[in-house]
């Protein structure tokens, strides 16, 4: 059967698809869609993972059976994209507020 | 906020930029590197402006200067690679100058003076990534009634 | 009229059985497939560039071009915020 890491990570995914498409309120959908963005950077790091494995780096380390070091790579990347995405959504949802009190 | 929140907050500011510092310093022996560090250091200006809410002016064009230097000194250590082989070059490291000592395969406690010019990356990223943050919150969450 | 609630739960129910059908074809968790690269990685990056963190030396020197690119996001990022917020002050001065 699946694993248990996928089975959180889909249930993350259909969470926040689920919040994007019924909510009304401005901010609850633009957490929704940083809870989707965070989902797909669990399920990157989980596909990289070896049995009994450490942290690949070699300061003090337990032994020398790491883990793949790739995907780790990858997400910094991603983390900071979806960082940028946010806050601009955050600003049109603080403009669309400004027009609307006057 | 009231006076107590005012002053206790002053005093914890400086371990939040000490401890910023070291980890974007340390990049190249521990976990971390130079947007961890960065994230740190910006929530400094999120805690000033939470706290002090219009008491305190912080500049636009100071965090705007340093964002750009940040960035023109991370393109400037790329360019000067290409003297040697092609562009990203790691031009210092294994030569007994700055911060290149060799070191061979195996588990050791760490050594400062390594890595050639990635501790030099580190610093010119979380530079920029810090002032960046610290611009976004400006921006959003000022009071000012343009009238 | 168009019923949009009841598209909206049929299309939600399709998109969660496809995600459950593709994982479930997936290799096990602990035994990755596809390793000549990380264990290249793994290998010679302490005696190459000089570093303890194999991640940190990925990031900045084996593929630097990616960290460029993600910088240049974040500016263009705060540029694009500070156009959208600083309307009125554009505005008072023209």
């Amino acid at each position: 059967m699946i694993s248990f890491i996928f089975l959180v990570t889909i249930l993350l995914i259909v969470i926040g698809t689920s919040g994007a498409m019924f909510k009304r309120n401005l901010i609850k959908i633009v957490m929704s869609v940083n809870i989707v963005g965070a989902g797909v950077n669990l399920f990157l790091i989980a596909l990289g993972y070896r049995s009994g494995g450490v942290a690949p780096i070699f300061t003090n380390a337990p032994s020398l059976n790491m883990v793949s070091p790739t995907p780790q790579a990858l997400i910094l990347t991603s983390i900071v994209i979806n960082l940028a995405v946010t806050a601009l959504l955050l600003s049109l949802a603080v403009l669309i507020y400004k027009e609307k009190e006057k | 906020m009231s006076k107590i929140v005012k002053i206790v907050s002053l005093i914890t500011l400086n371990p939040i930029i000490i401890f910023g510092l070291y980890i974007i310093s340390h990049g190249h022996l521990t976990p971390g590197g130079g947007f961890q560090g960065g994230v740190i250091v910006a929530s400094i200006a999120i805690l000033i402006l939470v706290v002090f809410e219009n008491d305190i002016n912080l500049s636009k064009n100071l965090f705007s200067l340093f964002e750009s230097l940040g960035l023109i000194f991370f393109i400037t250590l790329a360019f000067l690679g290409t003297f040697k082989n092609t562009f990203f070059y790691n031009f210092l490291a294994n030569k007994f100058w700055f911060l290149g000592k060799t070191i061979h395969f195996g588990i050791n406690q760490g050594f400062l003076n390594s890595g050639g010019v990635i501790p030099l990356m580190n610093l010119a990223v979380g530079i920029e990534v810090a002032s960046a943050l610290s611009l976004i919150a400006v921006l959003i969450m000022s009071k000012k009634k343009y009238d | 009229m168009v019923n949009f609630k009841k598209i909206k739960i049929i299309s939600l129910v399709f998109f969660s059985t496809f995600l459950v059908l593709t994982i479930s074809f997936l290799h096990p968790f602990g035994k990755p497939q596809a390793v000549e690269m990380d264990n290249y990685f793994i290998k010679n990056a302490q005696v190459q560039t000089g570093s303890n963190n194999v991640v940190s030396s990925i990031v900045f020197d084996y593929r630097g071009l990616d960290t460029l690119g993600e910088s240049t996001v974040l500016f263009t990022a705060v540029m694009g915020i500070s156009l959208i917020l600083m309307k009125k002050k554009y505005e008072q001065n023209s």
